[in-house]
């Protein structure tokens, strides 16, 4: 800025205040679309962490678990441990490949139907109408003066937005623990403070967002817009006002049918009702074009439908198209079928890409291991010369028992001439080819086993450590490490 | 949008709708887009915050001090704090081990694997300064991870070496022994040390038979050293015959062992640490790789894990 004054001379404000949008009520296919996902994202939001899953006496019953104190993540058949991230990794690759697979066919429906700021919205939204009433009633009651019945009102909204609020927040923490035993914890008192700390966050977060921010969440913070802008292209669906067909507008549908008698003259098929605005969620008006306020979830297409049905004219004004179609309608072709629109390269490329992704981790789901090996020489001391005048190195060794039962397992040397081997609580008189020992359910055991083999022999000699499952189901698994001798 | 000067070129930007600000950068305009009113609150409020935060903080810098806060809150009294809790946490496992006759703790995996682990910490503190961060000692100091010991290497003897220290005076049961300076008192002549030497590298497998040296040996060490100079641990007396020399079993070395004779010293533990720290050390001592007739469980039954990073059982 060159000029200081320019600040104050600007003659929009430097701050604005956010316009209170009213939605007004609306029914149709997409309301009912929208009702529909409505119920299913928030029944499994909420049933989820009680779904019980059968895995034996030693792991939890809970069918979907991020157990992030003892570091698993349970999801009904498939374990997670921490090294094995990549499965959750790829599984969040998946998602994020996911939206832009949706996004391509379908544009902006996560935002207009899944998004849980667009549905948390939609569900304090309707709570909101049930206490105060429809559009009009809110604005009347907001510019009435404080009084008795718009107390009471206001009380009970916000007690049932409050409600509302500490059970979203009160859900989320049961993925996180054993939800039963923790909704009593919760219930006496007894559970741990990051607990109460998460639901009172989740609480505010939600009360806030749902009653107050919403679509200013859209508009100002969320980063998914912004992407989005950069991932729309000319064949994706978006929420159109045809213009070709409403423009010029006219204001009720007696003047535009007199304007055609009186002068002949086209007339569009918008009759400037601005149902089409007072049915927004966000508040903005469609008519003037793809827009970032616009998170498509075609309620204004409800509403401009039931406006057309009654001035007999044919659905569709607004409706969702591609900007490919809407030049070739424009040139006079029928509108084609928005089912026509959902599959292009790009659509069934992003398909193809999720879908291996998919596989790949499906196959190595299948591949992997539940035993595993890792071992490290202890480097301090290198290695120890004993009074035999043989050499002894010493290793840490880690055996995970990833099955949900304790195992009894056996560690061997292989290819090491002359070793014997021994164990913690073993001592050089008792030193074999291998050792056995118990590894508890679902854990790790780490272990220090002692090599002795003779002075004679590499510098640094590789070998491999083998663990084998003892039981029936077998297993194996194996780590390469060195055995170090004094230069001779 | 009249006689706003140095704003002329401001314009309603047609496809957002949005007035300019009306200059212009090398042909980029920017719009004026208005921030919300609730994004400024949220600033007043960080400041609001950052304000109480420096009442109940410590924060100001005074011209010799600094502000202290309301709460009184120290990084060093939260340090302390944290300390406090957890030594009530080991509490019950130092008492333990503390009450436990030392025969008995290997017969108690889990203690046993705590004692080695504090072990491990209090190591690192009283003896890495003579025996080395990985307990491999250097000439003079023993090496407690190999399978030669010089008093012993059983748990409970290694305890009692802790507990009394070796050649501390005024204490009773510390291990105490004295070999001669051979040559330094004059028992011996330089040429009969030198048999001597001769004789040691020989029952070392480091040299030809001496038969000089051998019959001296039989009269001047073998009371301490034994007939086959495999040494006695009620002395303290090395073994000679294996391959592991505390000074060094070069000639040089043997030479000044002889003429001087050695006598290390280690202090005596059990006056000035807890005899739960003490145990925990001979614990850790034993558990190198050395340690000798461990009344063995075997391995297998071993109960509970010590690594924490094992499973469900493990909370933080
Ligand atoms: S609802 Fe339809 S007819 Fe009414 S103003 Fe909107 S576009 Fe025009
Ligand atoms: S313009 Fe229509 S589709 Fe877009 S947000 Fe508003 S009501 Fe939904």
């Amino acid at each position: 800025m060159s000029n200081p004054k320019d600040l104050q001379s600007l003659d929009q404000p430097m701050y604005q205040a956010r316009k209170a949008v009213y939605p007004k009520k609306v029914d149709g296919f997409f309301r009912r679309l929208k009702w529909l996902i409505m119920a299913i994202t928030l029944t499994i939001y909420y049933v989820t962490p009680w779904l019980r899953w059968d895995r034996g006496p030693y792991a939890p019953h809970q069918a979907v678990l991020v157990d992030m104190a003892n570091r698993r993540f349970y999801m009904f058949a498939i374990e997670i441990w921490p090294h094995e991230f990549y499965f959750v990794a790829g599984l969040l690759i998946m998602a994020g490949i996911g939206l832009f697979l949706v996004t391509s066919a379908v544009g902006r429906a996560w935002c207009g139907y899944a998004c849980p700021q667009t549905v948390w919205t939609d569900l304090f939204l309707h709570i909101e109408r049930a206490i105060d009433g429809d559009r009009n009633a809110q604005i009347k009651l907001a510019a009435a003066p404080l009084g008795v019945s718009k107390i009471v009102k206001r009380v009970t909204k916000h007690a049932i937005w409050l409600v509302v609020a500490v059970a979203t927040g009160g859900a989320w923490i049961f993925y996180f623990a054993d939800a039963p035993t923790l909704a009593c914890e919760f219930l006496s008192g007894s559970a741990p403070f990051v607990a109460y700390a998460t639901v009172g966050v989740l609480t505010a977060t939600t009360y806030t967002f749902g009653g107050f921010m919403r679509e200013q969440i859209c508009i100002y913070m969320c980063p998914w817009p912004r992407i989005q802008t950069a991932m729309l292209d000319e064949k994706s669906l978006v929420v159109t006002y045809k213009f070709w067909r409403g423009e010029p507008r006219t204001q009720g549908r007696k003047r535009a049918q007199d304007a055609m008698i009186i002068d002949s003259m086209p007339t569009g098929d918008c009759i400037d009702c601005t149902q089409c605005i007072q049915v927004c969620p966000t508040g903005i008006d469609i008519r003037e074009g793809a827009q970032l306020g616009c998170i498509t979830c075609g309620l204004c297409i409800d509403a401009c439908d039931k406006v057309m049905d009654q001035i007999g004219k044919p659905r569709g004004l607004i409706h969702y198209a591609t900007s490919d179609d809407c030049e070739l309608e424009q040139a006079g072709a029928p509108p084609r079928p928005v089912t026509k629109a959902l599959f292009h390269p790009r659509t069934l490329a992003y398909f193809a890409i999720w879908c291996a992704i998919g596989l790949g981790l499906l196959f190595a789901l299948g591949q992997r291991t539940r035993l595993d090996l890792s071992a490290i020489q202890d480097r301090n001391p290198v290695y120890v010369q004993l009074s035999d005048g043989s050499v002894r190195n010493n290793y840490t060794v880690k055996v995970r028992n990833m099955e949900g039962r304790p195992r009894k397992v056996e560690i061997k040397i292989d290819g090491l001439p002359g070793a014997v081997l021994w164990g913690e609580l073993g001592d050089r008189a008792s030193a074999g080819k291998s050792v056995q020992i118990d590894v508890a359910a679902d854990s790790v055991r780490k272990t220090r086993l002692f090599v002795a083999a003779p002075a004679t022999g590499e510098a640094a000699q590789p070998f491999d450590f083998t663990v084998r499952a003892l039981d029936s189901e077998g297993g194996i698994d194996r780590d390469d490490v060195k055995f170090e001798r004094p230069a001779r | 949008m009249v006689d706003h000067d140095g704003a002329d070129n401001k314009r309603i930007d047609a496809p957002t709708g949005t007035e300019t600000v009306g200059h212009e950068w090398d042909g980029i305009e920017e719009l004026n887009t208005p921030l919300p009113r609730w994004w400024l609150w949220t600033f007043y409020i960080t400041i609001v915050w950052a304000i109480g935060y420096t009442v109940v903080y410590p924060a100001w810098p005074m011209v010799s001090n600094f502000t202290k806060g309301s709460f009184g809150w120290t990084s060093r009294g939260q340090y302390d704090e944290q300390m406090k809790l957890e030594a009530a946490k080991r509490a019950p496992i130092t008492d333990a081990i503390e009450k436990i006759p030392m025969a008995d703790l290997p017969r108690n995996p889990q203690l046993m694997a705590a004692a080695i682990e504090g072990g491990r910490a209090a190591f690192k503190v009283y003896c890495v300064q003579c025996h080395g961060s990985g307990a491999a000692g250097s000439k003079g100091f023993p090496n407690l991870n190999d399978d030669d010991w010089l008093w012993g290497g059983d748990l409970q003897t290694v305890h009692a070496t802790l507990v009394n220290g070796i050649r501390q005076p005024g204490n009773n049961d510390t291990r105490n022994s004295m070999m001669p300076a051979f040559g330094r008192d004059g028992i011996l002549k330089p040429a009969e040390i030198q048999s001597l030497v001769a004789h040691v590298q020989a029952i070392s497998h480091r040299g030809k038979d001496n038969a000089k040296g051998a019959a001296l040996f039989a009269v001047n060490c073998a009371v301490c050293h034994g007939p086959e100079g495999k040494g006695n641990r009620q002395f303290g007396a090395p073994n000679l015959t294996d391959g592991i020399w505390l000074y060094g079993g070069d000639a040089e070395t043997l030479t000044e062992t002889i003429t001087n004779a050695r006598a290390g010293v280690m202090p005596a533990w059990g006056q000035s640490l807890k005899p739960a720290t003490v145990k925990m050390l001979a614990a850790y001592v034993h558990s190198l790789g050395g340690g000798e007739a461990t009344p063995a469980p075997a391995l297998v039954a071993e109960a509970a894990p010590a690594s924490a990073e094992a499973g469900n059982n493990v909370q933080p």
